[in-house]
């Protein structure tokens, strides 16, 4: 059978660290970038006799979470301890939740070129990461650095409710953006603040029995994602066209190979020895603790899309791209009710603003004008008291010093020339030189119009009305 | 019950335990013992019964996300068995 | 009359009064130490200068008219599993040997800042894990009442102390019994406080739904005397409980008189010693003519206990013990070839025997596929043991019964017999399923001179009634008037 005639299943699961100021069970910071084991104490040391306490930010962060992804959120949840070794862990065990998530049975919608798409999500729960091992230090040795021990993570599984390297890749955007949003997570990949394992499985078409699954870790790219879905999707269908069996396990994907391969041998096969963590009680949260963070719970991402395009009716392309961050939207409606025409703002937006961020390297919360002083240049773009094309050096200066468009507009002589006595001496001069070119334009060379209007905007430094300047020759020329 | 020697190695695997013949012996033994003897508890019914994983019920405890000070990495590491610069040392990792 | 001899009460007292200083309270207990210790072997480690250091501090105090507490200045030990910051703390394991805390142990902080000079660690079975001191990788304690006697474990080295008067008082740990036993192998007074009642922030861990610190002392006032600094709310344990802290001493000498005192029949079960029932026999008669009431119950579940204990306790320890690996701290095997071997040949030299195989069987009960049958069928169980307790409670006020089965036997006798050491504990373990609080005050001696205790067990939370009760009797049989022959 070819590739075709098999269908992918694939479920993700992401490990999303969480912007809290300190870790999950102590008060260590959670900065990142630090010197090896700055940022450690007793507790996340794993020494002798200490205990957890858990972070209460952390908490609702998992909440805003669930709610924003429509889980049940669990009236009682409970901790477990999963039992391995790795010099990374330090108590050889990492405190999570395993029978009784925080939250359960939620969803979310992705886009896919049949349409939308509900993609179910299994459960979110809390846990603690672990830290960092370098292998290549020479000497023998390998370097333990737990800074990142204990950094609070929710652990996100959706249901193997994918059907393509697109589709995970999709879901994993939509899920970032919601995150993000959310404003419990950075949404970055390449820092392993988000990070995704995939467990991926195919079947014959038609089938409703899912074969084995493997999963596939160290996905730290939206491109790693789908290269290594592909590569593994392929890969299962190979071994089973050639009369093999897949085998469950882990495999990593090899960045620089672009294969993945197998990580643990099978006599390692794990054994987590999940029991009920004994230093936490379980975790109790109230009704009105969650009905107080739902309240609290921003617009999502598609949400904030769709009331983009229907609100300001904006083109879909112009609404993904002001909602793909909520500050930039933010920033968008704050100008948007100073300044009506919203398709002409989102040309401003898409056109100037997001280049100059980018070239800048700077985000929108480091915009130095107002929403007010926009709408102030805007305004006089519209009054034709500064040009279109000079508006947008005004912006470029005010993005750079914040100050009002009339200053700038007045300081560097960028007002536009509106005057008809001033713009018609100058016409009168142009068309008094050019009389071979008068010919021209009246033996029916409609283009030699063009000339004119450069010979005028040149003669007045760009400044001229562009609408004046056109009415006054078309009347000189006779028109 | 007995414990056979396969399953004491397959436990001290897990456990991360170097036994010595003499000791693998021994435990398949005592443990054995221990395991009869605890096998008492298979009689009663317990169907309906719910766990006590926490002697008492004591509400979650949460704490304020401030961040405290760390320890200096001087004091994290005084206790190491071997380290370099910051980091705890440990014979090279192979995946 | 010696200096030691003295009550921790009875020293406050002269303290405050001027009659003694502190350091001179402090130099007897470190002369007595010298003196008595070779034969007792209770302590690990002495800390001379900081004991001497925190007694000077105390008469200052104490000149100043500014004490920190009314044990202000009376010296005390504490078990070697107590994190106490700057002085070795080994679990009386090889694992641990040169680890040096950077942190106090909660309680430890609190008997600091009362102001008490900490004498040193005290020897105990590794990990706690253990009933006659023998488990120690360092050496066995010996008893003060019978040197070739086990004083009990796992804070035999506390009791032995307390006993042998070379200190004032001692913390101890009790996961199954270890508070309780000793001090009843040792003719002095344990309590193990409710479960959450004494914060166990930096108590090097067996089991940790079960473990609980409580104080070891020579008499029951003496006993509510520390546990007033032991019991407070500790936000670094989220099992620490948040419920007030009463005065312990209040209501100490307010008899028995109309209590109700249930005498479980399941822990007079054949396999007794005859003296040792009989002594605790003795005491029963003695409530019913102080004007308590007796009561026959039954906590139907007892003789589950055993083996409900030696499941969960195992397990909990086989995950609180993986955390010595040999990366951070303590014991590393330097031979070892790659990451495997330093795990396995570090805890296969750091462990002994005993704790090799509470991990073994820990390991086993949790591992897939023996789960259900084991752990959780044992956490099960233990509800219905604590159910016994919440049911006998609501007819009696407190329940009295022995602590062992035996009086203190031969160190060696039981080395090679887990399963028979492990029946030492069927009188203790219930208490700890069920987090309720527990007491041992001595009750009378063998004819061949050996302490009995009687153990009094209460409802959650109920210390202060445990030792008026322990009180009422010691005021008839002030046994602790009896100094150990050493």
């Amino acid at each position: 059978m070819p590739v075709s005639d098999f269908q992918p299943v694939i479920g993700l699961e992401v490990h999303a660290q969480l912007l809290t100021q300190s870790k999950i069970f102590c008060g260590c910071s959670t900065a990142f970038g630090a010197e090896p084991n700055r940022n450690t104490c007793p507790v996340c040391l794993g020494m002798p006799g200490v205990l957890p306490v858990l972070n209460e930010r952390v908490v609702d962060f998992a909440i805003r979470t669930g709610l924003a992804l429509e889980c049940r959120v669990n009236a009682k949840s409970v901790w477990s301890r999963k039992n391995y070794f790795y010099p990374d862990l330090p108590k050889g065990y990492q405190i999570t939740q395993y029978d009784l998530p925080i939250c359960e049975h939620g969803k979310l919608l992705i886009d896919t070129p049949q349409g939308e798409k509900l993609i179910r999500v299994r459960r979110i729960h809390m846990e603690e990461d672990a830290g960092k091992s370098v292998h290549d230090a020479g000497g023998g040795q390998s370097l333990v650095d737990l800074n990142r021990a204990g950094v609070p993570l929710l652990e996100i599984v959706s249901e193997p409710d994918l059907r393509d390297a697109d589709e995970a890749v999709e879901y994993l955007k939509a899920l970032r953006d919601v995150l993000v949003y959310l404003g419990v997570n950075d949404g970055n990949l390449d820092e392993g603040s988000f990070r995704c394992d995939a467990n991926v499985s195919v079947m014959p078409k038609g089938s409703s029995t899912y074969g084995q699954r493997c999963e596939l870790k160290n996905l730290n790219s939206f491109r790693f994602v789908k290269q290594a879905i592909e590569y593994e999707i392929s890969r299962q269908v190979d071994v089973i066209e050639s009369g093999g069996k897949v085998d469950q396990e882990t495999r990593l994907w090899d960045v620089n190979k672009g294969v993945s391969r197998s990580m643990r041998s099978k006599e390692d096969a794990h054994d987590y020895r999940y029991f009920p963590e004994p230093d936490l009680p379980p975790l109790h949260v109230t009704t009105e603790v969650i009905e107080a963070v739902g309240h609290a719970l921003p617009e999502l991402p598609r949400a904030k899309l769709q009331r983009f395009v229907s609100q300001y009716g904006l083109p879909a392309y112009d609404a993904r791209i002001l909602t793909a961050e909520r500050p930039l939207a933010d920033f968008f409606e704050a100008c948007a009710l100073r300044y009506p025409d919203a398709k002409k703002l989102s040309n401003w937006f898409l056109g100037e603003l997001l280049r100059l961020l980018k070239e800048e390297g700077s985000t929108v919360s480091s915009v130095r004008f107002t929403p007010a002083q926009l709408a102030e240049l805007l305004g006089a773009v519209d009054q034709g008291t500064v040009s279109a094309n000079a508006g947008k050096d005004v912006l470029a200066e005010m993005f750079l010093t914040g100050r009002s468009a009339p200053d700038i507009i007045a300081e560097k002589g960028l007002a536009q020339v509106s005057d008809t006595g001033a713009i018609e001496a100058v016409v009168d001069d142009i068309l008094a030189k050019n009389a071979g070119e008068i010919e021209k334009y009246r033996a029916g060379k409609k283009q030699v119009f063009g000339f004119f209007v450069g010979q005028v905007m040149r003669a007045m430094k760009g400044k001229g009305n562009p609408a004046l300047v056109n009415e006054l020759l078309k009347k000189k020329l006779g028109d | 019950m007995a414990l056979t020697l396969e399953q004491v190695r397959h436990v001290a695997t897990l456990a991360r335990l170097a036994l010595t013949p003499e000791e693998e012996q021994r435990l398949s033994t005592q443990l054995s013992a221990v395991l009869d003897a605890v096998t008492q508890l298979q009689s009663l019914d317990v169907e309906n019964v719910e766990p006590t994983s926490h002697a008492t019920l004591t509400a979650s405890l949460l704490r304020e996300d401030v961040t405290r000070p760390s320890l200096p990495p001087e004091k994290s590491l005084a206790n190491a068995p071997a380290k370099s610069g910051t980091s705890f040392a440990v014979p090279k990792i192979i995946e | 009359m010696q200096l030691t001899d003295l009550t921790m009460l009875e020293l406050a007292e002269k303290l405050a009064a001027g009659q003694v200083s502190s350091v001179e309270a402090t130099r007897a207990c470190l002369e007595r130490i010298q003196r008595v210790d070779p034969k007792i072997r209770a302590f690990l480690r002495v800390d001379e200068a900081g004991a001497l250091a925190a007694a000077e501090a105390s008469d200052a105090r104490r000149k100043a008219g500014t004490p920190a507490s009314p044990l202000d200045g009376v010296p005390v030990g504490l078990k070697d599993l107590f994190l106490t910051e700057g002085l070795e703390t080994t679990a009386g394991s090889r694992v641990l040997e040169g680890f040096v805390p950077p942190l106090d142990a909660t309680v430890v902080r609190l008997l600091r800042e009362a102001g008490l000079p900490l004498l040193g660690k005290l020897n105990l079975d590794e990990f706690a894990m253990g009933s006659s001191n023998e488990s120690s990788a360092y050496f066995p304690t010996h008893n003060p009442w019978d040197v070739t006697r086990t004083p009990g474990g796992s804070s035999g080295g506390s009791a032995a102390a307390v006993a042998a008067r070379e200190v004032f008082g001692a913390l101890g740990t009790d996961t199954g019994g270890s508070i309780r036993q000793p001090a009843a192998f040792t003719n002095t007074v344990g309590l193990k406080p409710t479960y959450g009642r004494v914060s166990r922030y930096g108590v090097i861990a067996y089991a940790s739904s079960l473990d609980q610190p409580g104080p070891m002392t020579r008499t029951v006032a003496d006993a509510a005397a520390l546990l007033q600094i032991l019991a407070q709310h500790d936000p670094k344990d989220s099992t620490s409980a948040p419920v007030k802290t009463p005065d312990y001493s209040a209501a100490l000498e307010q008899g028995v008189r109309g209590l109700k005192l249930g005498v479980p029949r399941e822990y007079f079960a054949q396999g007794m010693e005859e003296e040792v029932e009989a002594s605790v026999r003795a005491a029963l008669r003695e409530y019913e003519r102080l004007g308590a009431t007796l009561v026959d119950v039954s906590l139907p579940h007892t003789q589950y206990a055993l083996a409900t204990y030696y499941l969960i306790a195992p397990a909990e320890a086989s995950s609180n013990l993986a955390r010595y690996d040999g990366v951070r701290y303590g014991l590393r095997a330097k031979d070892a070839r790659g990451l495997k071997e330093l795990y396995s040949l570090t805890r296969e030299r750091g462990f002994g025997p005993e704790v090799k195989r509470r991990i073994m069987l820990g390991t086993y009960a949790l591992s897939a596929g023996y789960y259900d049958a084991y752990y959780l069928r044992a956490q099960k169980v233990r509800t219905l043991i604590r159910e016994d307790f919440t049911r006998v409670f609501q007819d009696v006020d407190a329940l009295v019964a022995p602590i062992s089965p035996v009086a203190p036997f031969k160190l060696g006798e039981k080395v090679d017999d887990p399963l028979s050491m492990y029946l030492m504990d069927v009188y203790t373990l219930p208490c700890n399923l069920a987090g309720v609080p527990g007491l041992s005050v001595p009750c009378g001696f063998t004819k061949a001179g050996l302490p009995v205790g009687l153990q009094i067990l209460g409802r959650a939370f109920d210390e202060a009634l445990l030792l008026r009760i322990a009180r009422a009797f010691e005021r008839e049989h002030d046994f602790f008037r009896r100094l150990a022959p050493i």
